[in-house]
């Protein structure tokens, strides 16, 4: 079966109803799902999750700065079910691309035409010495999961005033990379109008982020003298960590804390490494149009575990690639071309409630890649007005509802 | 100078094994990259580093224009006797940064 392609076949299976299998109930996974069953109705759609309840990160930091409920963040899959996208709440344990099955975690095989893979990122357990999912029940990431958000929360609550909330972020590639500079603000926020005594020491593996003048004109301007961020080039570096002493340490320094959110190395979630189509980075790279795994025929990879050059890893574009994908597949199965779309990354952070910065911007296939269009990004602007940054507080209000009304409502 | 930052343990047992660190800030500007104005911008790199103990040369490296911004050593070497270890990064435009640290050994 491996040499039977291109567009006969193919054409035949649309015909009668072609089986996707979509693993992977976030952003680009559900969206993908439903999209492709409102497209063509008579396809076979396969949802697999194994989580009741999706945490969206987008919008979580205001959790931890303690103005927004955890509820907020959470949606189910009633709606998806509605669609008669069937729905495996089970997690997929491996992918045989060869004879074209995936294995749930009850030992079944789902069989497909198309595999769309949108599991997300893993943490990297071994890439941080002292970082195990143990020492995270101690030294929290919630960087993904309610759970972990929760417990993150609870630890700022049970701090003393006075003490230090020390954040260690790792280097890119992660999920969602202004993610940790927004959560610095927050949890400054929340220092400064309940624990005023207490500071936040950033360790970064980075020296540059993005939107950094932004965020630093926020730490200086709103919390004066409660955030030192330690970049890379100042030894912010973090190598090893010590849950049982609460202490981070870089190759310079060693920092005890009183509360520590540890953001460690990332990687494509372990189904895309069973699927052969994560290389040696522990990244997917895919094609620019269907998100085609450049590894592994039949086999799309989105959102979160793909290395786009130059594409953020937001819940946004991750929604983009869903509904690009989905017509991408319907258009080969019936045999045709995939059109080329242009893709939108809007990514919100607060950097106080009701205060939100943004950027945007556009991005389109050429040359093999998805490469952002010159001059297409928008920023909001250094030394803006209160009053735009609060606008965009509303427009980020409305962006999560609609966004998230689309992919779960 | 506030631009470097060491890492030497201050004891060390004799005989001992010990890991050294040192980080400077640098741009490693490479002399290949062309600026916004289209002209070349110059090079400027450090060019040698070395670390002395008590005088005498422990380690030494020579830096090309492929090493990162901000260069970042790490070396080990055994601890023989009390005293200083001298660090000394030389290179284009004159740089020269010293810097020093003193260990005990027992």
């Amino acid at each position: 079966m491996a040499t039977a392609s291109t567009a006969a076949p193919a054409l035949a299976r649309a015909q009668t109803s072609a089986r996707i299998v979509v693993v992977g109930g976030g952003f680009a996974g559900t969206l993908c799902a439903r999209t492709l069953k409102k497209l063509d109705p008579k396809l076979s759609v396969t949802l697999v999750e194994p989580e009741k309840t999706f945490t969206a990160y987008p919008f979580s930091n205001d959790v931890l700065g303690g103005f927004r409920d955890l509820g907020q963040q959470q949606f189910g899959y009633d709606a998806v079910a509605k669609d008669s996208v069937a729905l495996a709440q089970t997690a997929a344990t491996a992918v045989d691309p060869a004879a074209k099955t995936v294995t749930l975690g009850d030992g079944t095989k789902l069989s497909y035409d198309k595999l769309v893979l949108a599991p997300g990122v893993d943490l990297n357990w071994t890439a941080l010495p002292g970082y195990t999912e143990a020492a995270s029940e101690k030294m929290p990431h919630a960087w993904k999961g309610g759970a972990q958000i929760a417990l993150l929360r609870r630890q700022l609550e049970a701090m003393d005033d006075g003490g230090v909330v020390g954040m260690a972020v790792s280097a890119n590639p992660t999920r969602c990379p202004p993610g940790a500079y927004e959560r610095a603000c927050l949890i400054a926020h929340y220092l400064k109008t309940k624990k005023p005594k207490s500071k936040l020491l950033l360790l970064d593996a980075k020296d540059q982020f993005s939107m950094q003048r932004l965020f630093e004109q926020a730490w200086t301007k709103l919390y004066p003298g409660l955030v030192e961020r330690v970049p890379l080039s100042q030894g912010g570096n973090v190598t090893s960590v010590d849950p049982s002493t609460m202490t981070l340490v870089t190759d310079f320094e060693s920092y005890k804390v009183a509360v520590a959110n540890v953001i460690p190395p990332q990687k494509a979630a372990a189904i895309a490494a069973s699927a052969g189509v994560a290389d040696r980075t522990g990244w997917c790279t895919v094609e620019p149009v269907a998100f085609e795994s450049t590894l592994q025929k039949d086999i799309h990879v989105l959102g979160d575990a793909t290395l786009i050059s130059g594409v953020s890893k937001s819940a946004f574009v991750a929604a983009e690639e869903g509904k690009v994908c989905a017509a991408a597949i319907v258009a080969k199965l019936a045999g045709k071309m995939p059109e080329e779309s242009q893709l939108t990354n809007t990514c919100y952070s607060f950097v106080a409630p009701g205060q939100v910065i943004r950027t945007t911007s556009v991005f389109r296939a050429d040359k093999g890649q998805l490469l952002e269009i010159p001059g297409s990004t928008d920023t909001t602007a250094l030394d803006a007005e209160p009053s735009v940054q609060a606008h965009e507080a509303d427009e980020a209000g409305r962006w999560f509802g609609t966004l998230t009304k689309e992919v779960f409502g | 100078m506030a631009n470097a930052l060491i890492n030497a343990p201050k004891t060390a047992k004799r005989g001992d094994t010990i890991e050294i660190k040192a980080l400077i800030l640098h741009p490693m500007e490479t002399g290949f990259r062309p600026g916004t104005n289209g002209r070349m911008i110059p090079r400027n790199i450090i060019e040698h580093f070395s670390a002395r103990w008590n005088g005498e040369e422990i380690f030494a490296m020579t830096f090309s224009p492929a090493i990162a911004a901000n260069p970042f050593v790490s070396f080990f070497t055994v601890a023989k006797e009390s005293g200083k270890i001298d660090f000394l990064w030389t290179g284009d435009e004159d740089f020269r940064v010293t810097e020093s640290v003193a260990i005990t050994v027992t």
